[in-house]
């Protein structure tokens, strides 16, 4: 059932959204993983990330693409929960710290055993908008006991301008969607948080919503 | 059944539009046989893409005035995000921006009730003097005069210059033949057709560079083969489509073919400001919509402006 709600969301509301009322740039759509499991890892401005990205999927292949997202936040009210559970069918992670270092990861590590493409922003939070900050660890420790998974990285500009952290207006402008080759094994975590901020960096030049006049 | 109101003359131009669609398919065929090695997908997308413009273009003015103002009003509204998005705007003239959309259901408006003085003030003075108060009232002045300035600047381009293409719908019809249809697609064919010899002109004979540092593959030879053949062939044309002669249609065709090159290098400017090629990725073949917009924006008040003082 959840899975009919998920594709009648997609396909009536934020498909169309995303198309005529933001519009996409995308660069490298051949890239994006079709099945899993697999993972993608983007840059974070705004709320609009995920469901953006998500709506780059044809609608077949949306239900096994999930954004890893915020327990505390998402979850945090009924009305929010319920959408981000039945709508979104969001995997819920927890960033309070308080869960057993092992079980972190455990939501994470049930999706990709399903076969999920999982959506993660590396960077944690949305952070200031149309900023990349620091590339938490995080993925990489999920990535350890699973050599064989392929993180594909994607690097998207402009929708923190269309709704940034804190606000509820959107208003409609066009964002970049720039998808990478995916990412190299890394060996220790520092190495891979380097080879991560590294392919953002190659990226980035490609968005032509950074307007770079100087 | 609405598609029988297509007038004859407009009806014979759309067949011949289809007509050189045709030929540029089967070029392009041709050649992809004769050069196998050749990549011709970027040349196959832009056709293709045309075809879906001429297409969509020619089922809205088809079906009714009110469908077809509220198709170039949803244009306005692509090409000045699409502008928007790629020009240098603060985090707080968001809200600004948002007022600045509103003007385009309003300003489509105007036109649909064919309120002439209405449709040529409201953006020049009253969303002019309105969204620096917005401005104001946000109340962030650093960086304030060139967001003032950027955004009225895109207002004006995407809307206003825009939306004369919809008032020639409102206008009476002159010419019966080929009714307020006949209007629009002798201008977006003049201009479209205006591009295109001043590119051929330029292939085939340019030397001589009119704007090296804004467009290198502008030349002297294809900026005036252009406006020459422009000029000539929209003397043939005027009389067929619009209520012009063939003497105003000359002069109509000469606006279109100076007015068309310059509205293509000032926003070849714009692109080369901002270290971009393409202002956006919409229209496959050919980048965003302004890519397309780019000579329309300019030859269509233009064009409007001379017609309107001539013919009414």
């Amino acid at each position: 059932m959840d899975k009919v709600l998920k594709i009648a969301v997609f396909a009536l509301i934020i498909k169309p959204l995303a198309l005529l009322m933001l519009g996409i740039n995308l660069r490298g759509r051949e890239k994006l993983p079709h099945t899993g499991p697999a993972i993608i890892a983007a840059n974070h401005n705004s709320h609009l990330d995920a469901l953006v990205l998500m709506s780059l999927f044809p609608l077949h292949s949306l239900p096994k693409v999930r954004p890893v997202a915020a327990a505390d936040y998402f979850l945090s009210n009924r009305c929010l929960a319920w959408l981000s559970v039945h709508c979104l069918n969001i995997v819920p992670f927890n960033r309070s710290g308080q869960t057993e270092p092992g079980q972190l990861f455990a939501t994470c590590h049930q999706a990709l055993d399903n076969g999920d493409i999982l959506i993660l922003f590396p960077e944690g939070s949305r952070g200031s908008p149309e900023k990349i900050s620091k590339i938490k660890k995080g993925l990489f420790y999920l990535l350890k006991d699973r050599p064989d998974i392929k993180v594909t990285p994607v690097v998207m500009h402009g929708l923190g301008r269309a709704l940034p952290k804190g606000e509820a207006l959107l208003v409609p402008f066009n964002c970049d969607v720039i998808v990478g080759d995916p990412l190299p094994e890394s060996t220790d975590s520092v190495a891979f948080t380097r080879t991560l901020s590294l392919a953002f960096a190659e990226l980035l030049p490609y968005c032509l919503t950074r307007h770079d006049s100087e | 059944m609405t598609a029988l109101n297509i007038p004859p003359h407009a009806s014979a131009a759309m067949l011949a539009v289809v007509g050189l669609l045709l030929l540029a398919s089967a070029s392009r065929l041709l050649l992809a046989a004769k050069n196998p090695s050749t990549d011709y997908t970027e040349l196959r997308l832009r056709i293709q893409s045309w075809w879906w413009i001429v297409g969509l273009l020619f089922l809205v003015l088809a079906s009714n005035t009110q469908t077809a103002i509220v198709f170039f009003g949803f244009l306005s509204f692509l090409a000045l995000k699409e502008f928007l998005s790629i020009v240098p705007t603060r985090m707080t003239d968001r809200r600004v921006i948002f007022w600045a959309y509103l003007a385009i259901p309003v300003q489509y408006y105007w036109v649909s009730i064919g309120w002439y003085g209405m449709f040529i003030i409201f953006i020049p003075v009253y969303v002019f003097l309105f969204l620096p108060m917005r401005m104001v009232l946000i109340g962030d002045t650093q960086g304030f005069i060139r967001s003032a300035g950027i955004l009225h600047w895109a207002v004006m381009l995407m809307v206003f210059a825009v939306s004369h293409i919809a008032y020639l719908l409102t206008l009476p019809v002159k010419n019966p033949n080929a009714g307020a249809m006949g209007l629009v697609l002798f201008l977006l064919f003049t201009t479209q057709f205006n591009d295109v010899c001043q590119y051929i002109w330029g292939k085939c004979l340019g030397k001589h560079k009119i704007i090296p540092k804004v467009s290198p593959n502008k030349t002297w030879e294809g900026f005036v083969g252009g406006v020459l053949t422009t000029t000539v062939c929209a003397g043939f044309a005027a009389p067929l489509l619009t209520p012009l002669n063939q003497s105003q249609g000359w002069v109509a065709g000469l606006i279109i073919g100076l007015a068309g090159f310059v509205g293509d290098v000032v926003l070849s400017s714009v692109k080369r400001d901002l270290n971009i090629k393409d202002s956006g990725s919409l229209i496959p073949g050919h980048g965003g919509i302004l890519d397309r917009l780019d000579s329309l924006i300019y030859t269509a008040p233009l064009f409007f402006h001379f017609l309107y003082y001539v013919a009414y």
